[in-house]
């Protein structure tokens, strides 16, 4: 990272000691060079719900109004599902595969015995799930313009924010699982994921949840599900700033306290 | 000061804690460019705490630390950079075949990736591992990854090579090749530190150790030099039988230096062995066998802390 940018000067110190987080990035390339399906299995879930709402729910849901213009409904709610297929892919790699590498197969003790530090390793493992999700949401994009339901070239403007999605994830999931002791404990990851994926405004409009919407938004996918949504759909809005600096803020406090506690685990 | 000239280890009163517990305790080693320098002692002695420090993945409690004349807490990053490590336990990466592995550790140093297969290469050579190099780490016994990871902490083509217990565990041919390959470091000038329980390691490989016994260090010397201080040119070893090895310590009084009744043995620190042996015979005591033997640091350490290395 260069050390003269905007980025640069506001990072949390113990962020400002990374090296060459990519180093770590090039060693999950190395391992999934092999596996390369392996990469892409999540990205099934949201597939298939698209499918289900094209099959017929969609017909029987007819059109939404969204601002101020009625959509088709699986227009309304493609660009959610990208959007959780990015959140998906983040949550994968960074829950189960990081608490293998940090409990059992050593992986960041031998990066800790290099010139690498803990920031490295929280960096260069947050920003791989982030590309991960990333995968899962180009292959997702291309599905839905091979079904005909891209919609227009302003899909493309909703890849930046599914990067932004897999990094406040990745950050967050990490974080939360250095704290997590066994196996057991990963069966929170879908407790919290599946509410996220139901209730962010993402097969409905968040004016549906009445006085409910304020949980709605607190939420870290609706942020991402409603700049997927206004990017797909062409619609920029000042809102959208709260959207970003809510997943950046997300994903700055998920690196420092990750690399803050791969330090206390493992450089004890 | 010429870069030389600047020790390679210097600890000062250096001291671990992890909560209530003090793993070491106000330790002072100094250690010189291409010496190879043992830190022996029992399980629990302090030496696995020592050496985690020294390679900067653990914080100093208290006292002052310098490697390369650099502050670990500090510089860490740039010790690592030129320090080889061979953890205690395993930490190869098990999702990458051989040469993966030693590239993508290579790649951890930036050495640029042409030159990390170069050195892979030429490394897995090195320990005997070429014809595996696309195989995986658990396909390989405890003696090949101990070799493999040997290789591993040689990519950077460190100044100074850490190795905790090398080869604990490990059958004894595996443990011969691991030692060739060690001296064969130290020839070229790489300075070699380890920790071991195992005497006969610390006799062939160091030319300078420490004895540390719970968090502290008890004696400094050459091999050589501790045998002839704390122990005698021979010993003379009897076994009487179980039991009664603690009756017969009056009646051998006198015979040798000094006497060191176990369990098991009656040791008897003599120059000459065989002289105390037909002295025991002439005092009319019947062993059920005798053995006569060079004195090793296994005595220097029972001699210093009056316990066995293997307890």
């Amino acid at each position: 990272m260069s050390r003269d940018t905007l980025l640069w000067r506001v990072a949390p110190p113990i962020l400002r000691s990374a090296r060459r987080p990519q180093r770590v990035v090039e060693r999950n390339a190395i391992v999934y060079r092999r596996t390369p399906m392996v990469l892409i299995s999540g990205f099934f879930e949201p597939l298939f719900y698209l499918l289900s709402i094209r099959i017929g729910f969609g017909a029987l849901v007819g059109d939404v109004d969204f601002a101020g213009r009625s959509i088709d409904y699986a227009e309304f709610v493609a660009p959610a599902l990208m959007a959780s297929s990015a959140m998906n892919g983040a949550v994968y790699d960074s829950t189960m595969n990081i608490f293998f590498k940090l409990r059992y197969s050593k992986t960041y003790d031998a990066m800790l015995a290099s010139p690498l530090g803990a920031a490295d390793v929280a960096l260069g493992e947050i920003a791989w799930a982030m590309l991960r999700g990333f995968v899962y949401s180009i292959s997702f994009l291309v599905c839905l313009a091979a079904l005909g339901m891209a919609g227009s070239w302003w899909i493309l403007a909703s890849l930046p924010a599914c990067l932004l999605i897999g990094l406040a994830f990745a950050s967050v999931g990490m974080a939360l699982t250095t704290y997590m002791r066994s196996w057991a404990d990963f069966d929170w990851v879908p407790a919290i994921t599946l509410p996220l994926f139901l209730f962010s405004a993402t097969f409905y409009p968040l004016s549906s949840y009445g006085g409910l919407a304020w949980i709605v938004q607190l939420s870290p996918l609706y942020h991402g599900v409603a700049l997927v949504r206004g990017a797909s759909l062409g619609v920029a809005s000042w809102g959208m700033f709260v959207h970003v600096g809510v997943l950046l803020a997300l994903a700055t406090v998920g690196l420092s306290v990750a690399a803050r506690r791969v330090e206390t685990l493992l450089l004890k | 000061m010429n870069v030389n000239e600047q020790p390679a280890i210097r600890a000062k009163s250096l001291t671990k804690k992890f909560g209530d517990f003090e793993a070491v305790r106000g330790i002072d080693v100094e250690v010189r460019p291409g010496e190879s320098f043992g830190f022996l002692g029992p399980n629990g002695a302090g030496k696995s705490s020592t050496m985690r420090m020294i390679a900067g993945v653990s914080p100093v409690t208290s006292g002052t630390l310098e490697i390369f004349g650099l502050n670990p807490a500090t510089h860490g990053s740039e010790i690592r950079n030129r320090l080889g490590v061979v953890p205690q336990a395993d930490n190869l990466d098990g999702e990458l075949t051989l040469l993966d592995n030693l590239i993508v550790y290579g790649r951890y140093f930036d050495i640029p990736r042409a030159e990390c297969v170069e050195r892979a290469k030429e490394l897995l050579d090195f320990v005997q591992l070429s014809e595996r190099s696309s195989g995986r780490v658990e396909s390989l016994s405890g003696g090949m990854k101990r070799r493999l990871t040997i290789a591993r902490g040689l990519m950077n083509r460190p100044e100074m090579f850490l190795l905790d217990e090398p080869t604990t565990g490990l059958d004894p041919q595996a443990r011969h090749i691991l030692w060739d390959r060690l001296y064969r470091l130290k020839q070229q000038g790489v300075t070699l530190v380890l920790t071991t329980h195992y005497m006969d390691e610390a006799e062939q490989l160091c030319d300078r150790l420490v004895v540390m016994d719970a968090g502290r260090i008890v004696a400094e010397g050459s091999p050589r030099e501790l045998i002839t201080r704390y122990s005698t040119r021979e010993v003379l070893e009897l076994r009487f039988g179980t039991g009664s090895n603690v009756e017969h310590e009056g009646r051998l009084l006198g015979v040798g230096n000094r006497l060191e009744v176990l369990a098991d043995r009656v040791l008897v620190y003599a120059d000459d062995g065989e002289s105390a042996l037909h002295e025991v015979h002439t005092r009319g005591l019947q062993p059920e066998s005798s053995l006569v033997r060079r004195s090793s640091l296994e005595d220097v350490f029972l001699r210093l802390t009056g316990r066995s290395l293997e307890e």
